[in-house]
């Protein structure tokens, strides 16, 4: 019998019991596209995260105090142990390395900012010039923290985008003077508007230099301490030896952590991947139900098809022939039902991409690839038994009206 | 070409065996006209099914064309089946999807034989049966004759050495019954085998050859060959 006849009369019998074959594509092309929506949504995660990371900057390296036991958990101190502080002195040893290239120290906390009556609850950054570059700041006004001393408690700061908005609505902000908690700082720059970045709404942020901080909120110690190696194949060697001089300026105690920002990024990247994978087998059990569903119509239709299976094998049909017929129907369902539940699936994809924009949930390759083929196998071999059984139908009594 | 040697057929029903078919010898030769006739339950059915190799007999022989066709597996009785048999039956048995060109096609669809050559062949046949201008109608919007007509023009396009019809008039009128038996006549004279089991006693008669059957033996054999 040839292929091309053997796919006909698939499609004859399908089109014949419409309702039926209808539902059984419904289960298929929903099991498919539950895998499909659900994997662009974890693959979209994660490259959101990625997407994050990488606009960072990529040859970065942060330093924590304390040990931590895991890559990405910053605090996790050893018991018993309170880890030594960072300080501004170890930013400034790091800037000696001939790896590294720049160093920024980093301090986090939470301000009043008034000017002219007006005030808002702002978090203030404490740095010093080098993070425009290693965090890639744009300014929309003005410039950034001046290139100076980092000991230097110059009482300067810059502003995001919303704080210049709401304190200075119109006028102009650059060259005026705002009062943060009890200190006085000229504003001379303004950042770009860029939202989020990691964690922190730069629009929202008011950034000083690092001794100002530490004066103001009387912080000897630091959050952490950014450092860009020079090139990416620094990266190694620029961790290695941020730890070695680390060490010895803490009496040789290994008590800060250094992190790779691509070690963070795999990190995340290998739970995401994982999440991505278990949402997706979970959506695929669905398509088991549809294989599961596709063997008892095709058991029914065995058995109300029985006199026409003994009609096809009066007139020469072989069992490997009826096997064959009923395993094209059903591989020609789940085909059916896999390409039905693909569109469904990129449609969801691209509604959650309409209604969530920074979100890229764009299926990944071999999440559909598996959807298919699971789709198409469990056709298959859910129809084992049914096409079996009616291959081993004895045409006598197939035909006879008992 | 058909030989039947001491051929049982026994069916297991709950804890008892019906005898279909007690000790059944025939031989009939190509191109043989034979009626079969007999009371219902005599084992008609199941003799033509057992020559059609639609049912194995439980002791015997049986040759076609000198091979013993009851050691065949299942593959190769199928083979036989669609090169050398052609089945008509009572109920017709059309698939209900497929037009009547559809149906008449099959078995060349299942021998695999091309489309261009599908094509011809059963134009060609319908036209014969003065069927043409309902090749395109599905069974049920076609009479009982008309469908039997596209049985009996699937039983015989793959030109069988053998065509057999089991009560082919019992499910249409008298009338439409005469002009089926003459088509199966048509074929029987074109030198196809035929065996027939019928009811009618007068039509019965038109057989060259008239096999009597009661309660599973053949009780009489007008033109025993063997
Ligand atoms: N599959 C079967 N199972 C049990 N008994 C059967 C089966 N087929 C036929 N028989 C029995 O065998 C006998 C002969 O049946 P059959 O050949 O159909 O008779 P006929 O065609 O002459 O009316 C009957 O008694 C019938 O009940
Ligand atoms: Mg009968």
């Amino acid at each position: 019998m040839r292929l091309l006849d053997v796919g006909r009369f698939a499609w004859r019998s399908l089109s014949g019991y419409r309702t039926r074959t209808l539902l059984m594509v419904l289960a298929v092309s929903i099991g498919v596209g539950a895998v499909v929506v659900l994997t662009s949504l974890g693959e979209g995660a994660r490259r959101y995260v990625r997407n994050q990371f990488t606009s960072l900057g990529t040859n970065l390296v942060a330093v924590f105090p304390g040990r931590a036991e895991t890559v990405g958990g910053a605090h996790g101190a050893l018991i018993g142990r309170t880890p030594r502080d960072l300080t501004l002195e170890d930013a400034l040893a790091l800037r000696r390395i001939p790896a590294v290239k720049r160093v920024a120290p980093l301090n986090l906390g939470s301000a009043e900012v008034w000017w002219k009556g007006r005030s808002r609850e702002v978090p203030v950054l404490g740095s010093t010039s080098e993070l425009q570059e290693i965090r890639g700041f744009a300014l929309s006004q003005g410039q950034f923290l001046p290139a100076e001393d980092p000991r230097r408690a110059t009482p300067v700061c810059v502003i995001g985008s919303n704080v210049r908005k709401e304190l200075f609505g119109a006028r102009s902000s650059v060259g005026e003077w705002v009062r943060i908690a009890d200190r006085r700082f000229r504003v001379v720059g303004v950042l770009a508007q860029q939202g989020q970045s990691l964690g922190l709404d730069t629009d929202e942020l008011v950034i000083i230099p690092v001794a100002s901080m530490q004066q103001l909120f009387n912080l000897p110690s630091l959050l952490r301490i950014l450092v860009e190696a020079r090139t990416r194949e620094d990266v190694a060697a620029a961790q290695e030896q941020v730890r070695r001089v680390l060490r010895k300026r803490h009496d040789g105690e290994d008590d800060v952590t250094v992190v790779t920002q691509d070690a963070v990024l795999a990190a995340f990247d290998r739970i995401l991947v994982a999440l991505t994978l278990a949402v997706g087998g979970i959506a695929s059990i669905s398509l088991g139900v549809a294989g599961i569903l596709i063997m008892n119509v095709m058991l029914i239709a065995v058995s109300q098809r029985t006199t026409e299976i003994g009609l096809l094998k009066a007139i020469g049909a072989s069992p490997a022939q009826i096997r064959l017929l009923f395993f094209a129907e059903a591989a020609v369902l789940s085909l059916i039902g896999a390409a039905v539940g693909l569109v469904l699936g990129e449609l969801g994809s691209f509604a959650i991409r309409q209604a969530y924009p920074v979100l890229p949930a764009f299926p990944p390759p071999w999440a559909v690839v598996a959807a298919l083929a699971t789709a198409v196998g469990t056709g298959i071999i859910f129809s084992l038994l049914p096409a079996q059984r009616a291959a081993r139908l004895q045409p006598a009594l197939a035909l006879s009206r008992r | 070409m058909i030989r039947l040697e001491h051929i049982h057929r026994v069916f297991p029903v709950g804890e008892e065996e019906v005898h279909a078919l007690r000790d059944v010898n025939l031989h009939i030769t190509p191109g043989e006209y034979v009626s079969i006739m007999g009371p219902s339950g005599s084992g008609k059915s199941t003799l033509l099914n057992i020559i059609g190799l639609l049912d194995r007999p439980s002791a015997g022989v049986y040759r076609l064309d000198g091979e013993d066709v009851t050691a065949l597996s299942d593959e190769q009785q199928a083979q036989v089946r669609r090169e050398k048999i052609g089945f008509v039956f009572q109920f017709f048995h059309l698939v209900p999807r497929l037009s009547a060109a559809e149906n008449v096609e099959l078995p060349l669809v299942l021998a695999g034989v091309p489309l261009s050559q599908r094509a011809p062949l059963v134009g060609r046949l319908l036209e014969d049966f003065g069927m043409r201008a309902r090749a395109r109608h599905r069974p049920d919007q076609l009479s009982g004759g008309e469908r039997q007509r596209v049985a009996i023009a699937r039983a015989m396009v793959m030109q069988p050495a053998v065509i057999l019809a089991d009560e082919p008039t019992g499910n249409i009128d008298q009338a439409t019954g005469r002009e089926v038996f003459h088509l199966l006549e048509e074929l029987n004279g074109k030198g196809m085998a035929l065996l027939l089991v019928t009811h009618d006693p007068d039509l019965g008669r038109r057989a060259r050859r008239h096999v009597r059957m009661v309660d599973g033996q053949i009780q009489s054999d007008t033109g025993a060959g063997a």
